[in-house]
Parts: structure tokens; sequence; C-alpha cells
């Protein structure tokens, strides 16, 4: 059982993203609750990160709620996000996880012992004192999951974290993911990879021009989709 | 230095010698003469370079502590009329000298608002002047400098609950070598500014002269070598710091791995 003050469920009521007069995100009623990861499927543009940042609270909707655990205004203290793009600090391995650790008070006294553990758990212990720029795109982005994890989030949301990655280092982040979802961490995640979605997740919400078009379970979405831009979309014919 | 008296005596009126030579013969002279006075350490040549550092260095620290901070602020944080902010930080690098002088003047002469600290034609006023004169450098350099570092930065702290005053310091860290050039722009202005020194210190002998406001007397005065000697100390002194500046960002950027 989580904590009473638990951030989960994650739920959108009428929540719409404008730019400009365009309608970016508009999503009538969609619940992520704890359990099996989610994954946010859809075309380029469909809305995927805007739905993410929202869930993050990195944007605020132009209308309608967003609640974390039922509340609006919940710290964002056991959040964390891994960008599509991410950046590292201009400084090592070590310290890029540790100024996470940092800034989410964990006391200097263990935090020495809680970067060998996350370094260890994406496979990059012997990067600790490299430039973190100086790492290799897929490190780079092991090691932003690393650092992720080190605010110890009970909902991790993940951008596209296998996009740009050649087919062992996305098994690698896969597999880092499924340990990580064992622990009880709700993970949300985007992706283009239809087979990521398929191995990973246990609900699958399809995106399209900023709606919610399915949300339905991984097995039954892969299997006998409902809507016909379901059917489009894993046919590689669903367009923006 | 502990040279025996009668070096010293030798070295004075060799000096004097020498300086008097060049009122006759040509240019060379006047070189010769300006580094002798370099290589035998002329007490007043070092008295007056050694001040021009203490308060340069000085003002730059005083405005490093301001500038820095205020140019990270206007960096990262969103506020109404931040582009009005910049723009006026902006302007005041433009700021003549003399009118600082002049403004620091009024506020520290007997009469003035700050008239019983008692501190015009003091070192400490040339180095409030000074200070005043480079702050907004040093902040609108930072500013620039830090801007596209937040672009980067911005999204990641967010996400990890920065506070502003923890993006500042971030900010600041992390780009800590790139900021060198802002303080080297800062020092390097006011180690070659004539006009607020002058105006708030007075260029006594002895007490408030440095490397300027003697190069701008002695020139003046005809005493050529003394103002070569100083103007070739002060162009020394504005590379070397370049150079090892240059240098410390270099190799410190290698190592934080941000080339
Ligand atoms: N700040 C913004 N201003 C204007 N339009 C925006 C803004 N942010 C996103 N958009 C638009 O909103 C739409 C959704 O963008 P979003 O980044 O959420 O898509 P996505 O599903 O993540 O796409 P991709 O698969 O390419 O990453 C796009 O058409 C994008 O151009
Ligand atoms: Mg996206």
């Amino acid at each position: 059982m989580r904590a009473p003050d638990s951030g989960l469920p994650l739920q959108f009521e009428h929540t719409r993203v404008e730019a400009g007069n365009r309608r970016i995100l508009d999503i009538e009623a969609l619940t992520i609750a704890s359990g099996a990861p989610t994954a946010v499927v859809g075309p380029n543009g469909s809305g995927k990160t805007t739905l993410l940042r929202i869930g993050m609270g990195l944007l605020k909707p132009t209308a309608g709620r967003v609640t974390w655990g039922g509340r609006e205004n919940a710290a964002a203290t056991r959040r964390a996000f891994l960008f599509q793009r991410p950046v590292m600090l201009m400084r090592s391995a070590a310290s890029n996880i540790d100024y996470a650790l940092a800034s989410a008070d964990v006391p200097r006294a263990v935090r020495k012992r809680k970067i060998s553990e996350l370094l260890a758990l994406v496979g990059l212990s012997d990067f600790e004192a490299r430039p973190a720029r100086h790492l290799s795109g897929g490190e780079q982005q092991r090691l932003a999951l690393a650092r992720a994890l080190a605010r110890d989030p009970e909902l991790l949301l993940l951008d596209e974290p296998t996009a740009s990655l050649d087919p062992a280092a996305a098994k690698a982040v896969e597999d880092i993911l499924r340990e990580v979802a064992g622990r009880g961490i709700k993970i949300v995640v985007t992706t283009h990879d239809l087979g990521t979605a398929r191995r990973l997740a246990g609900d699958v919400v399809l995106l399209h021009r900023g709606r919610v078009i399915e949300h339905t379970l991984s097995g039954i979405f892969f299997t006998q989709p409902k809507t016909e831009e379901a059917r489009r979309f894993q046919a590689g014919d669903l367009l923006i | 230095m502990n040279m025996p008296a009668s070096v010293c005596i030798f070295s004075e009126e060799l000096t004097y010698a020498v300086t008097n030579a060049i009122k006759f013969r040509g240019v060379e002279i006047v070189f010769l003469s300006a580094f002798w006075m370099l290589i035998t350490g002329d007490p007043a040549l070092y008295r007056i370079i050694g001040l021009s550092l203490y308060v340069s260095l000085t003002a730059t620290l005083i405005a490093a502590l301001v500038g820095l901070p205020l140019g990270a602020l206007l960096a990262l944080k969103e506020f109404r009329g931040r582009i009005a902010a910049v723009v006026f930080v902006n302007a005041l690098m433009g700021m003549p000298p003399v009118v600082v002088g002049l403004a620091v003047f009024l506020l520290l002469s007997r009469s003035g608002p700050l008239g019983s600290l008692g501190i015009l034609f003091t070192p400490r006023a040339m180095i409030i002047a000074q200070a005043i004169l480079i702050t907004p450098i040093i902040a609108a350099l930072a500013r620039q400098t830090l801007a596209d570092l937040w672009v980067q930065y911005r999204d990641e702290l967010a996400a990890m609950n920065v506070s502003t005053a923890g993006s500042v310091a971030t900010l600041l860290w992390d780009g800590r070598f790139s900021l060198l050039t802002a303080l080297l722009a800062g020092f390097g202005r006011a180690c070659a500014e004539v006009g607020a020194v002058i105006v708030v210190g007075g260029n006594i002998d002895g007490f408030t002269r440095t490397m300027t406001t003697a190069i701008a007397l002695e020139t003046s005065k005809g005493d050529l070598p003394l103002a070569i000697g100083l103007g070739a100390v002060l162009l020394v002194i504005v590379i070397a710091i370049n150079a090892i500046a240059w240098a410390i960002r270099r190799t410190g950027e290698r190592l934080a791995g941000a080339a």
C-alpha cells in the first residue's frame, strides 16, 4: 500500500493546453494509476511530450485540472522526469547524480553510497569520474536515468528514453526500467517503438492530435484495438 | 629590499641623471631609462603599481560579488520589465568614467550624503568609483554567458525542483570558467580608466596616484620615462592576466567537460 500522501494516481480532467490559438492537448479524462508501466504512443506532434510535461507539473494547463493523488498542488518531491534530450550538468558523471541527490535533500553521509548504487544499476560504474558531457549519447541517456532515479520517485516520467539508442542500448534501458518498475515505481513512458511498448507496458494510451483515442490494457491494444486509429497507427499509416 | 644605502643612492642618482639625459638625447634613451627604473625597482614606480593593482582588484572583487548574481538573476528570473532591466544594465556598460567619478565625488564630498565618512581623496573612494563603473560590465557579460547556459539547464533544474537561489548558484558554478572573461573585462576596464580615479582620488603623490593618473600627469609634465615605464607595466599586466585567465579557462573547461 502507498502512503496516504501518495502522488498517485495521476489524473487529467478536461485538461487543455493551447499555444497561440492552437489546441495542442485536449484530454477529457485520463487516469494513470500505480502498477505496471503506462506507454503513451502516437504520431509525431500528437502531444506526448506535452502530456508528460503536464504530468510532471512543468507546464500548467490552459484549462482543466491535473491532480496527483487527488491534490492539484501536490509537491513534486517524488516525481522525476527523463527528457527526450537530457542535458548533463558540466560536471562528472558522479557529480551529476550527487546534484540530484542533494536537490532531493538526501543527507551528504549516504550520497556516496547511493551514487555507487545508481551508477551500478545503469552499468556506468567505471565512468564515475568522467565529465558527463564526454559520455556517448547512450551512456548519457543511462546517466540521466540514474539521475532521475536519484530523486527516489514514485512516479517516473520518461520521454522517448530509447529513441536515439541502438537495439542493444535500448534493451539495456528497457531492462533497467523493468527492474525499476518491479520496485514499485510507476513508470509513464512515451515511445515510438511499439516493441518497447508491447514488452514493457501494462496499459497503452494512444494520442492523436492532442486527444486520447484509446486507453486500454497492452494485451488488448496490440491484439484487438477498439478504434480504427489504433489499427492504422499500428499498421504505420496514421499521420498527424 | 635589503640593498645597501649607497647602492640605493647610486641608483636614484643614476635614474635622475638618465631622466635628465633624455631631454637632450633621443627617444631610445627614454626607453632605456624606463627599463632601468623597472629593473632597479624604483620605489615611486612600484608604489604606484601596487596601489593601482590594489584598487582595481578590490573594485573587481566587489563588483563581482554584486554583478555576478545580478547577471545570473537577469538571465534566469522572469519578471515584468526584465528586458528593460537588461537594456539598462547594458547601457550602463558605456558610462563615461568621469561621470561616475563626478557622482561618487558628489556623494562623498563634505556636504554630500556620505560626506561624514571622510573618504574622498583616499584609495577607498577610488575603489568605490571603480566598483560602480565595472559592476554593470560584469553583470551584463555574465548575463549573456549565463543566459546560454540557462537555456540548456532550465528544464532539468525545474524537474529537480531547484529553487531560484539554487539555480543562480548552479549557473555561477558551472559557468565559472566562462565568467572569468566577464571578470577580466571588468578588471581591464578598472585598470585602464583615468577619469573616475582622478576625480575622486585627486592623484595625490604617494597616496592616490595610480598608473593611469601618473601617466597622464607625467606626460603632461614631460617626464616621459616614468610615463613609458608605467605604460609598459600596464600593458604587461593586462597581457599576463589575460594569458593566465585563458589558460585557466581552457584547462578548466576541458576537465569539467564543458567543451
Ligand atoms: N511551446 C509551444 N508553442 C507552440 N506549439 C507547441 C509548443 N510546444 C509544442 N507545440 C506543438 O504542440 C504539438 C505537440 O507537441 P509535442 O512535443 O507534445 O508532440 P510529441 O507527441 O511529443 O511529438 P514527437 O513525437 O515529435 O516528440 C506539436 O504540434 C508542437 O508543434
Ligand atoms: Mg516529444
